[in-house]
């Protein structure tokens, strides 16, 4: 019902959206994303990525990890900054490592995970400067995520900021992954990619309790109802 | 009789195709080779390695080179472009002043130019380069350092050259009149 009413049209930005949920049945795409899927680019204001780079603002050489996967939008945008980008596509590894129909339940395979973790990640201590998170720990199973989470934590220098994004919508059973594109330092660019049921629903309690470790939180509320965090290190 | 003619017509420019052991040329072994053909020619100066070959070891080519095949080492072409086809499958650190990439690659990538990364590209590794373009649905896993070359500062200095020369020369007495 909500995804008939969402349709979203090219560079507008000001006007409220409704961001594509179903409430119905979830049409799981646990698997690979289709580009048929795909659905039009908008950009909105968002106060979390201007927080973001708020906070790093003026630092030259900085290491910024970006988890949406490559794009011309945020390689442009983070090298032009003087930062050094370390990209990866989160979601897409995420499917190779446990696509198919029982993609939350391969997460959960001890041998499933240890092979994802083994390829993803895997950086030293305090290797970055920030993290680019966005959507991606909505799809991750409960222990998987814990162990992404620490791990986030570990690679992340102190003081340092991490921006993720999750859906705010509580009766939602199918949302969507989005990419994610840098257009300035406060303008998002973002592309639906498919729907996808989250592995479970964060309220501000929940994502205060996924970040306990680290030191604060801070939410926005966005009109396409997600709920971007600034998690400080 | 007509038809051997038409025949012999078809053959003629099918013959030319250069053979795979011509196509890849050493830079030592360049001067021995055999005058290219007319093919040769209409890729432009071009080294091709095709989607058949395998290569391990090292590349060094000093012309643009297309390699399309699978390869396992190192390929330097400092000076030039290198493509890496559709159909290849490296596992290389790469070095060249242009990379453009529509295959596989695993390994470390330096373009010291500009990097470009077409759509169903895949590359896995590092890059160093001077500038990157990166089409959408290209697959990459690594981390991107833009090195901005630093301009017109190395057209100065030999213009202060002369000028730094002049100076010691001058204060050389100088310093030597003081003492006395």
């Amino acid at each position: 019902m909500f995804s008939d009413r969402w349709k979203p049209s090219r560079g507008d930005s000001g006007s409220p959206r409704s961001f594509p949920f179903s409430s119905s049945k979830p049409v799981v795409q646990a698997g690979p994303r289709s580009r048929e899927s795909a659905g039009s680019v908008y950009s909105r204001h968002s106060s979390g990525l201007e927080q973001f780079f708020n906070h790093i603002h003026g630092e030259t050489g900085l290491r910024l990890l970006d988890l949406s996967g490559a794009s011309q939008a945020n390689i442009g945008f983070i090298t032009n900054q003087g930062y050094r980008l370390y990209s990866e596509d989160l979601m897409q590894s995420l499917d190779a490592a446990f696509g198919g129909d029982d993609f939350y339940e391969n997460q959960s395979s001890a041998e499933h995970a240890g092979a994802f973790l083994a390829q993803s990640l895997a950086f030293p201590d305090q290797h970055f400067d920030g993290a680019l998170v966005w959507d991606v720990l909505e799809f991750l199973a409960p222990p998987l995520l814990k162990t992404v989470v620490e791990r986030l934590q570990r690679i992340l220098k102190p003081g340092s900021y991490l921006l993720a994004i999750f859906h705010a919508e509580e009766r939602a059973s199918a949302v969507s992954t989005c990419s994610y594109r840098i257009g300035d330092a406060k303008t998002l660019l973002i592309s639906p990619r498919g729907m996808r049921p989250p592995a479970q629903f964060f309220n501000n309690r929940a994502v205060e309790n996924l970040f306990k470790e680290f030191e604060t939180v801070k939410f926005f509320l966005t009109r396409d109802h997600l709920r971007e965090v600034i998690v400080k290190r | 009789m007509w038809n051997k003619r038409k025949d012999e017509d078809v053959r003629q420019p099918a013959a030319p195709t250069p053979p795979p052991a011509d196509i890849v040329r050493e830079p030592a072994a360049a001067p021995a080779a055999p005058p290219r053909p007319a093919a040769t020619e209409a890729v432009r100066g071009v080294a091709a390695i095709g989607k058949s070959v395998i290569i391990k070891g090292q590349i060094l080519a000093r012309e643009d080179l297309y390699l399309d095949g699978e390869m396992e080492g190192t390929v330097e072409v400092p000076e030039h472009r290198l493509t890496i086809g559709p159909h290849a499958k490296l596992q290389a650190s790469i070095r060249a002043r242009e990379v453009v990439v529509l295959g596989a690659v695993s390994g470390n990538v330096e373009a010291i130019e500009k990097m470009d990364i077409r759509k169903d590209a895949r590359l896995i590794g590092d890059i160093k380069t001077g500038g990157i373009v990166i089409e959408d649905g290209a697959f990459f896993k690594g981390s991107i350092d833009i090195v901005r070359p630093e301009p017109a500062k190395q057209p100065r200095q030999p213009q202060q050259q002369p000028q730094a020369q002049v100076v010691p020369a001058a204060a050389a007495p100088a310093v030597a009149g003081d003492k006395r």
